[in-house]
């Protein structure tokens, strides 16, 4: 028969075959490719990510016994500053006062240092704005003042006034006696 | 790269690479033979500029970091020992220092350009999405290379920048603590700072090749901002442009060696040369000038995630400027009220930049205290840097989409030679009047 036929598909490959299997085969190939990819990706992402001797870091011991009535001292821990800081009978007063003042980040005094350790205020020396360090005994509540963007805290180191969203952070430490701390 | 090529290979071996890679013929149709308006005005130089900026950059980079040693016990001492010590050390490292701040120069004037002539309207606006793209990796490499020297505003400013991404909801932390490979801006900082820097420029100069790509494809926007209608509204770009751009190159390097010879520190902040202390923050902490207006709109704003929001939206909005603009006349020559906006809008720009090298608090008025509005005297930095903010973003997102469908602008001339060949003294005669049919 010579005549020809109208409407049937000439691609001689289509011919007879189901065309679900090169779809799918087209489709396996992609996600395989894909798959690939992102499997590949991620190692290369996660290389970035802190390193197990970053993790590693050993925690800190510290004598307490460098540390005046009212004053301040500041060590380095997981690079970023710690401090450890004496408080004078006022300002723990001028803390407990304010625990029902209207704050940014509510929290009272006391869950912010150990059971009968009130002196001591061991705080991330790192303002929870954009990370500079607030200078000691600055800004209006007598607490510590950050002087990148103006956040004052006060003696128990809450946020106060200015950006900071939070309180600067307690780390997690312990008294091994009543002179040495342990943080980390 | 558009249209037909005028390129004729004259030797044999021009006309053997040309049918095998026509790279000659490329760089005739681009930048010998390339048709372009008549009436660019010095504004049109400073991409040219910009070219010999990223060409200083790259070189001096190059060699700086055959010297420089990127560990946070080394880094201090080797860009000292590079000034010091290194033969003509201290004549690239200036070089490079100040050769990003001209870069920035640059960069402005030639933003501030498509800004004023609508550079970035129909069929420019992959073009300028593409510029944004450039400006966008300047700022991460220049970022990235201010940490690099490791004195205390490299370090501080590392840590306020990074501390950005913290403002993020949910993933903020794991985001800082992936950009620092730590807990804390540290070594490993550093190290991938200095790769990426590295890295940067290369990136920006094939966004480059890309621009100039989709500045070929349409073709120059011109003063008038009236599209090109006839070879008569066009001259070749050599000579006419090579040597405009020429001379124009040479009186920004006069600037920059201005700088470099006489006031090499002038731009740089003094406590960079004091190595960095994790432990004691600055108590005036800047970031280098060219940040200081979007550092002046991330401290306008109170709230840690609404400031970084904003000082990032500042930038994506020029991404969408081409669809947020109404006005069909291109040019602010003829939008006589939309010109005096525009002039408003680049004060507000210098306003944002002097406030966020001001301490918030300080006066705007000095020894006059107002009255606390919400958290601040009326009468600080910090309203004045508001006042800047809201007209910054008022510009792009009130005044274009509306002012295209309100204003009346004046009229435009038919075309780029007309305004020149109808000018009131008189038609020229001769050569002038048909400068197409002169030699």
């Amino acid at each position: 028969m010579a005549d020809t036929v109208v409407g049937e598909n000439p691609d001689p490959h289509a011919a007879g075959e189901d065309p679900n299997r090169r779809d799918f085969i087209h489709i396996a190939a992609g996600a395989a490719a894909v798959g690939a990819v992102g499997a590949l990706a991620w190692p290369f992402i996660d290389q970035m990510n802190p390193s197990a001797d970053t993790l590693a870091l050993a925690s800190v011991e510290f004598d307490l016994s460098k540390v005046a009535l009212g004053q301040q001292v500041t060590i380095k821990w997981r690079g970023k500053p710690l401090f450890i800081r004496k408080r004078t009978e006022a300002e723990i007063a001028a803390a407990v006062a304010d625990d029902s003042a209207n704050m940014p980040d509510p929290e009272a005094d006391e869950v912010r240092h150990k059971p009968g350790k009130a002196e001591w205020m061991i705080l991330i020396g790192a303002c929870t704005h954009l990370g500079c360090v607030p200078t000691f005994a600055g800004g209006d509540y007598g607490g510590w003042f950050c002087p990148c963007h103006g956040s004052h805290y006060d003696t128990s180191g809450r946020i106060r006034r200015g950006p900071a969203p939070l309180n600067l952070a307690v780390p997690t430490y312990e008294f091994l006696s009543d002179t040495t701390v342990k943080v980390g | 790269m558009s249209g037909h090529s005028t390129y004729e290979p004259k030797t044999g071996i021009e006309r053997w690479l040309d049918t095998r890679l026509p790279i000659v013929r490329l760089g005739w149709d681009s930048i010998v033979d390339y048709p372009t308006p008549k009436n660019l005005n010095y504004w049109w130089t400073f991409g040219g500029i910009l070219a010999v900026c990223l060409g200083i950059q790259i070189v001096t980079g190059v060699v700086l970091a055959m010297h420089y040693v990127p560990h946070v016990d080394h880094a201090f001492a080797s860009v000292e020992r590079i000034m010091r010590d290194v033969n003509y050390g201290w004549l690239v490292r200036y070089m490079h220092a100040n050769g990003a701040s001209m870069f920035f120069i640059a960069v402005y004037s030639h933003m501030f350009r498509g800004l004023y002539y609508g550079s970035y309207k129909a069929p420019r606006e992959v073009l300028w999405i593409l510029g944004c793209i450039i400006y966008l990796l300047m700022m991460a490499t220049a970022f990235m290379g201010y940490v690099l020297p490791w004195g205390q505003m490299s370090f501080h400013g590392a840590v306020v920048i990074t501390n950005l991404f913290g403002a993020l909801p949910i993933v903020g932390e794991a985001i800082t603590t992936w950009l620092w490979g730590g807990f804390a801006v540290d070594n490993a900082t550093l190290n991938r700072f200095f790769s990426l820097h590295f890295l940067l420029p290369f990136m920006i100069a094939g966004v480059v090749g890309l621009h100039i790509w989709a500045l070929h494809v349409p073709g120059n926007n011109n003063p008038t901002g009236v599209n090109v209608q006839s070879k008569a509204d066009t001259v070749p770009f050599h000579p006419y442009y090579t040597v405009k751009d020429g001379f124009a190159i040479v009186l920004f390097l006069i600037l920059f060696a201005t700088f470099l010879f006489y006031n090499p520190n002038a731009l740089g902040h003094a406590d960079n040369y004091i190595p960095a202390n994790p432990l004691v923050t600055p108590a005036h902490i800047v970031p280098e000038w060219y940040f200081l207006p979007f550092y002046a709109i991330l401290r306008a704003v109170p709230d840690k995630l609404g400031g970084v929001i904003l000082m990032f939206g500042a930038i994506a909005v020029l991404f969408v400027l081409p669809w947020l603009d109404t006005s069909k006349v291109r040019s602010m020559r003829y939008r006589p009220t939309g010109k005096l906006y525009f002039m408003i809008f680049v004060v507000a720009c210098l306003v944002l930049g002097y406030c966020g090298g001001q301490l918030p608090d300080n006066h705007v008025i000095p020894g006059l205290s107002t009255f606390i509005l919400i958290d601040a005297d009326l009468n600080s930095m910090v309203w004045l840097s508001r006042l800047a903010t809201l007209y910054y973003f008022g510009y792009f997102l009130v005044i274009l989409p509306l002012l295209g469908l309100t204003e009346t602008p004046t009229a435009q001339p038919e075309s780029i030679s007309t305004p020149v060949l109808s000018h009131p003294a008189g038609m020229p005669a001769g050569a002038v009047a048909a400068p197409e049919k002169k030699g």
